[in-house]
């Protein structure tokens, strides 16, 4: 035996100076969730500069379609410029609030109503979820709609909720504009998890299904204890996805409603400056990816209290 | 020592003394164009506190008919009924202990939460919950993985943690189907003598299926051979020990009384028993452990 690990040892002794322990040092540092994000975001700003400087100056285009874009200021500005705008005044007017305060503000507005639409999205798709794994029948009757619902546009579907929304009458509470664009937010977001948390009620395998059934355990036990639990790691990525899609959509149930306050009526309004202050329309955009992001490490921070669903058995 | 046994006078369950009353139940897969017939005219009766094996080579329906027992399946025709009622009735009753023939541990929970599954769908306290878990841990030789979780553990760790589990509500009739495939000898004959005493304190019925004939010989009272497809039982071989030195815990694995039941003159002729009748009917000894 000794003789037989010896020549291994010794071969990875020769091969192995300081290499593998840079490598693995590099590795470590990679697994740093939040420092691998900055890079990334790096990345994304030394591409922008990079196609800046090498791209065409009037972009180019295929007959009337433009297959890349633009690099003259307006349509691309610096990344230094943009961030130094950020830290100007948002308009020439005294006293105006520095723009990245404007921003933050906006942002602040698109999330709680992006939060409250995740959160009726979260709760709907879950209830569908759980009926459609109750009811074989059910299952094979909404599930065609709950795909289909996601074919119309948003766009046309705006307007439709904010008049349906003015025309409720909920006793003490007056329908508010903000709750049209947390419904579309809520929209784009079930379907995620109605779909990702279906697949995870019905993962267990028979064994475990025929396991609590020997132990005469009814619908409900089964689902607390066992379907549950199982359906976490499908779930998880449903609910990143549910966060994505209730950002966009309270972005643009915004720009839609024309929704005072928050990213989606910036961009509107600043989209205005593209040609005189080219730099400026790119704050709340910035804003609103900020805002993607937020949701995603929301997400990922949940994950991580749950990691104990995410465990495999392994095959004994 | 090859007395006839004295059957021990079972304790009566409260709806019968019959754990398991199996008349001409048969099992058919499959549509009607291609089916198997998995299972023919099998008649058996389990006493309470009495323990079975069945045997028989691979895929000849011994697990089938500890599904049918448990309820997880249907005979398409024939009766099973246990304790008297329905096997439906038992399981909603919670009157049966299952192993699997795999472990089947649900991975989020630790070893010891896996053990106490069934109390707590009993709705069994927590500290008595944890006390019967540490105890059956300790049988099984697991007290210091109890917080470890099923994918830390080897295959044979985890079905020792599935056998506990399947111990831990005490129940009248355990169901076991192939339970110590996956352990060493030393470990299995720990668990063999371990079974034995329990069955003898819980005075609780077992059907156990296993391909070891030694195995089958030095735990049960009686062996059902069983024939290849369609499944029958083609013999019911007594056996008749005498087990009250082996039910007794030894002082280790190797404890002597097992040792000298299994080199036991009455053991040898009931091994010789059990392997005529695998033989039996020309079909060979498929998937048989013939040590
Ligand atoms: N769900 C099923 N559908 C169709 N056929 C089945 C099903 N379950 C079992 N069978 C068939 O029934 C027969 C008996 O299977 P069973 O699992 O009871 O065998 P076994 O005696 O437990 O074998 P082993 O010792 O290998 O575990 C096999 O021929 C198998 O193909
Ligand atoms: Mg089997």
């Amino acid at each position: 035996m000794s003789t037989a690990t010896a020549p291994t040892t010794l071969a990875e002794a020769v091969s192995s100076p300081a290499a593998p322990a840079a490598a693995g040092r590099v590795a470590r540092l990679l697994r740093v969730r939040p420092l691998v994000a900055v890079l990334a975001a790096f990345a994304v700003a030394a591409l922008w500069e990079a196609y800046k400087l090498l791209g065409p100056e009037q972009g180019w285009s295929l007959g009337e379609t433009r297959l890349l874009p633009r690099t003259t200021a307006m349509a691309m500005p610096h990344t230094w410029d943009v961030a130094a705008r950020l830290l100007e005044p948002v308009s020439g007017a005294t006293g105006a609030e520095a723009l990245w305060v404007a921003v933050l503000r906006a942002g602040a507005s698109s999330a709680g109503i992006a939060l409250t639409g995740w959160a009726i999205g979260v709760a709907v798709g879950a209830v569908l979820a759980v009926t459609m794994q109750r009811l074989r029948v059910v299952e094979s009757a909404v599930l065609p709609l709950v795909v289909l619902s996601q074919t119309v546009p948003l766009i046309a579907l705006a307007p439709l909720v904010r008049s349906w929304g003015s025309r409720l009458e909920l006793g003490a509470v007056t329908w508010q504009p903000w709750m049209s664009v947390a419904v579309i937010a809520s929209y784009l977001a079930f379907f995620p998890v109605a779909v990702g948390m279906l697949r995870g009620l019905q993962s267990p395998d028979t064994i475990h299904v025929e396991l609590m059934r020997a132990y005469g355990a009814g619908w409900w036990t089964t689902l607390v204890a066992l379907r549950l639990p199982a359906a976490v790691p499908h779930l998880l990525p449903a609910l990143r996805l549910a966060a994505a899609n209730a950002v966009v959509g309270t972005v643009v149930a915004e720009v839609a409603t024309g929704l005072p306050g928050g990213l989606g009526r910036m961009i509107l309004e600043f989209a205005n400056f593209a040609a005189s202050d080219p730099p400026k329309p790119w704050a709340p955009i910035l804003g609103a990816v900020a805002l993607g992001l937020l949701a995603a490490g929301l997400v990922a921070l949940l994950g991580r209290a749950l990691h104990r669903y995410r465990r495999t058995e392994v095959a004994s | 020592m090859s007395t006839v046994q004295e059957h021990p006078t079972p304790a009566a369950h409260p709806r019968g003394a019959t754990a398991v009353e199996i008349v001409g139940a048969g099992r058919v897969f499959g549509g009607r164009s291609a089916p198997v017939v998995a299972l023919e005219d099998v008649d058996l009766t389990v006493a309470a506190g009495e323990f079975v094996s069945l045997i028989g080579p691979s895929g000849c329906g011994k697990s089938t008919l500890l599904r049918l027992v448990a309820d997880l399946d249907q005979p398409t025709s024939g009766t099973v009924r246990v304790f008297g009622g329905s096997a439906r009735d038992a399981r909603l009753a919670r009157d049966y202990g299952i192993a699997f023939q795999q472990a089947g541990l649900l991975p989020w929970r630790t070893v010891r939460a896996n053990v106490e599954l069934p109390l707590a769908l009993a709705g069994t306290g927590r500290a008595s919950r944890r006390e019967r878990a540490d105890e059956l841990l300790a049988m099984v030789g697991l007290t210091e993985f109890a917080e470890h979780h099923p994918d830390q553990l080897s295959g044979g760790m985890q079905q020792r943690v599935a056998i506990a589990r399947a111990l831990a509500d005490s129940p009248s009739l355990l169901l076991m189907d192939e339970p110590f495939g996956a352990l060493d000898e030393m470990t299995r004959e720990h668990l063999q003598a371990q079974l034995l005493r329990i069955c003898a304190e819980t005075r609780a019925a077992v059907v156990f299926v296993t391909h070891s004939i030694p195995e089958a010989v030095f735990l049960s009272d009686r062996v059902v051979v069983m024939s290849p497809r369609p499944g029958r039982i083609r013999q019911v071989v007594d056996v008749t020990l005498d087990r009250s030195g082996a039910a007794t815990p030894g002082s280790g694995p190797h404890d002597d009384a097992g040792d000298d039941l299994r080199t036991d003159a009455a053991f040898v002729a009931a091994v010789a028993a059990v392997r005529t009748a695998l033989h039996g009917g020309g079909t060979g000894p498929r998937g048989v452990d013939l040590r």
